[in-house]
């Protein structure tokens, strides 16, 4: 099924989101990829660290003061994470005059070790293609976010849907900087649903024939 | 009689190729893309073969590469022996090439200078470079940007004697299923069996640079070819790994003599973006 979604990616949008849908995103996407997640969740634990120095290290923490390290690591991060798209991508160079050079997913995998902690902190929704671990699906239900998968290897089609790019931060990380990027009826496909539904089981299983 | 060839021309032509393959496929896996659109049974599967043709005609007209990994430069050079370079390092020349190449062409710089410190070398040098010799006075230059979300997905596996023709076919239908969606299918299937361990993924990996429909020529490696894209295509994956009926464009398998008591076999994963540009010079 078709459908057109805004962000920020709600969780009134998500409810919405089943594995196969076909959707068009228009509004803000953070960029990033390998070497800034690694950057990202490094600056997490820094500041989670510096929390229980503050606090002497006690746990469980009260709820008063878990909210005040929530507050404190969203806080860390460069752009809102509240209900954002990350897509998960690092673009060729644009020629003069464009927005952005070719622009097609990356392997998703690659920041399955450092997606839960985001998707913990209120991110929504991540775009990329390829399979998930266990504890990335789980970070997806219990967050009721989303997985979207592009096509792979469309770059110069997809960077059409592009408006606008600007760097956020980690502009030394040279394709890897994270970029605020600007799209309309940027194509995905639901690939694993806030309920956990994961197309790349269920389709390849329609598909598949006896060898 | 010795040819003489400056090291300025091989700089030259490696950047151009550079450009050229990232911008323009070989008309051989357009062909292929048409065909699978053709016979894909899933409509999301057609949906996608659709796209990509699509995404092919505007990286050519409208110079943008075809996929944002523009990979880590692959170079395979046939020398003739009766060849003199002259001029600085052929091997200097070749990186020079890939240099200029990434830079005026708008190409992603997709090297680390260490695989473990992984700092950016920033103008996607060093290339992989294989030589060989070869009769006469040419030159033959083939230029394979790989792009790692398929290379990342490659396997060698060193079977034993025992596991012969089945433990082959097991191998390869073994890489193709893990690869799924990663890989970005559809795919083209690089195998190579037999040599040593090194050997066999050299071969894989030149048998991505063979054009789709072109078959082996041992006729047991051709019937081959032609029993594991079937099987590939059984398995379900379907372009973008959306479910579907086409998953491999083409399975390549070169051979070459092994040992006794080994059977080395290795699967490089190619996307559907299998770009190669052949010079002779």
């Amino acid at each position: 099924m078709d459908k057109y979604v805004k962000t920020p990616i709600t969780a009134e949008v998500t409810e919405e989101l089943h594995a196969g849908d076909y959707v068009y995103i228009t509004g803000t996407v953070y960029v990033a990829r390998d070497a800034a997640h690694k950057r990202l969740v490094e600056a997490l634990n820094q500041t989670e660290k510096e929390f229980y120095a503050e606090t002497g290290g006690k746990s469980p923490l009260q709820q008063s003061e878990a909210e005040e390290l929530q507050r404190r690591l969203k806080e860390t991060l460069p752009f809102p994470i509240e209900d954002a798209a990350v897509y998960y991508m690092g673009p060729s160079p644009a020629r003069e005059g464009r927005p952005i050079g070719s622009a097609g997913p990356t392997t998703a995998s690659r920041m399955d070790k450092y997606a839960p902690r985001l998707l913990d902190l209120g991110q929504k929704a991540m775009i990329g293609k390829g399979k998930r671990t266990k504890e990335v699906i789980d970070g997806i239900v219990r967050n009721q976010a989303v997985y979207f998968a592009a096509v792979g290897g469309a770059g110069a089609l997809l960077s059409k849907c592009i408006k606008k790019s600007e760097t956020v931060c980690y502009e030394d990380l040279g394709a890897e900087a994270i970029l605020r990027l600007e799209v309309e009826n940027f194509p995905v496909v639901v690939v694993i649903d806030r309920e956990g539904n994961n197309l790349y089981e269920t389709a390849v299983r329609e598909y598949a024939k006896v060898n | 009689m010795i040819r003489s060839i400056s090291t300025e021309v091989i700089t030259e032509n490696i950047k151009e190729m550079c450009i050229e393959a990232n911008h323009c496929l070989s008309k051989d896996m357009e062909q292929s893309l048409k065909k699978a659109e053709a016979i894909e049974e899933s409509p999301l599967g057609r949906k996608i073969l659709g796209q990509l043709q699509e995404n092919l005609r505007i990286a050519e007209e409208e110079r943008i590469p075809i996929c944002q990994d523009t990979g880590m430069a692959v170079v395979f050079a046939e020398i003739g022996q009766e060849v003199h370079f002259e001029g600085g390092l052929l091997d200097d020349a070749i990186h020079e090439g890939v240099r200029r190449g990434y830079k005026e062409g708008f190409l992603r710089k997709s090297v680390v200078g260490d695989p473990i410190l992984r700092e950016n070398t920033k103008d996607n040098t060093p290339a992989v470079i294989h030589y060989t010799i070869a009769a006469g006075d040419k030159v033959r230059l083939t230029l394979a940007p790989k792009g790692f979300g398929s290379e990342n997905m490659s396997r060698v596996f060193m079977l034993k004697p025992a596991d012969g023709i089945e433990g082959v076919k097991n191998a390869i239908l073994t890489a193709v299923r893990d690869a799924g969606p990663n890989a970005c299918p559809p795919m083209v299937v690089g195998v190579g069996i037999g040599g040593t361990f090194e050997k066999c993924a050299l071969l894989a990996k030149q048998a991505l640079t063979r054009p789709v429909g072109e078959h082996a020529l041992v006729p047991y490696v051709k019937e081959l070819e032609q029993e594991m894209l079937d099987k590939i295509n059984r398995l379900g994956i379907g372009p973008g790994g959306l479910g579907g009926t086409v998953t491999a464009l083409a399975v390549n398998i070169n051979t070459y003599p092994t040992h006794i008591a080994g059977l080395p076999v290795a699967v490089n994963i190619c996307c559907h973006v299998n770009r190669h540009v052949v010079r002779e010079l």
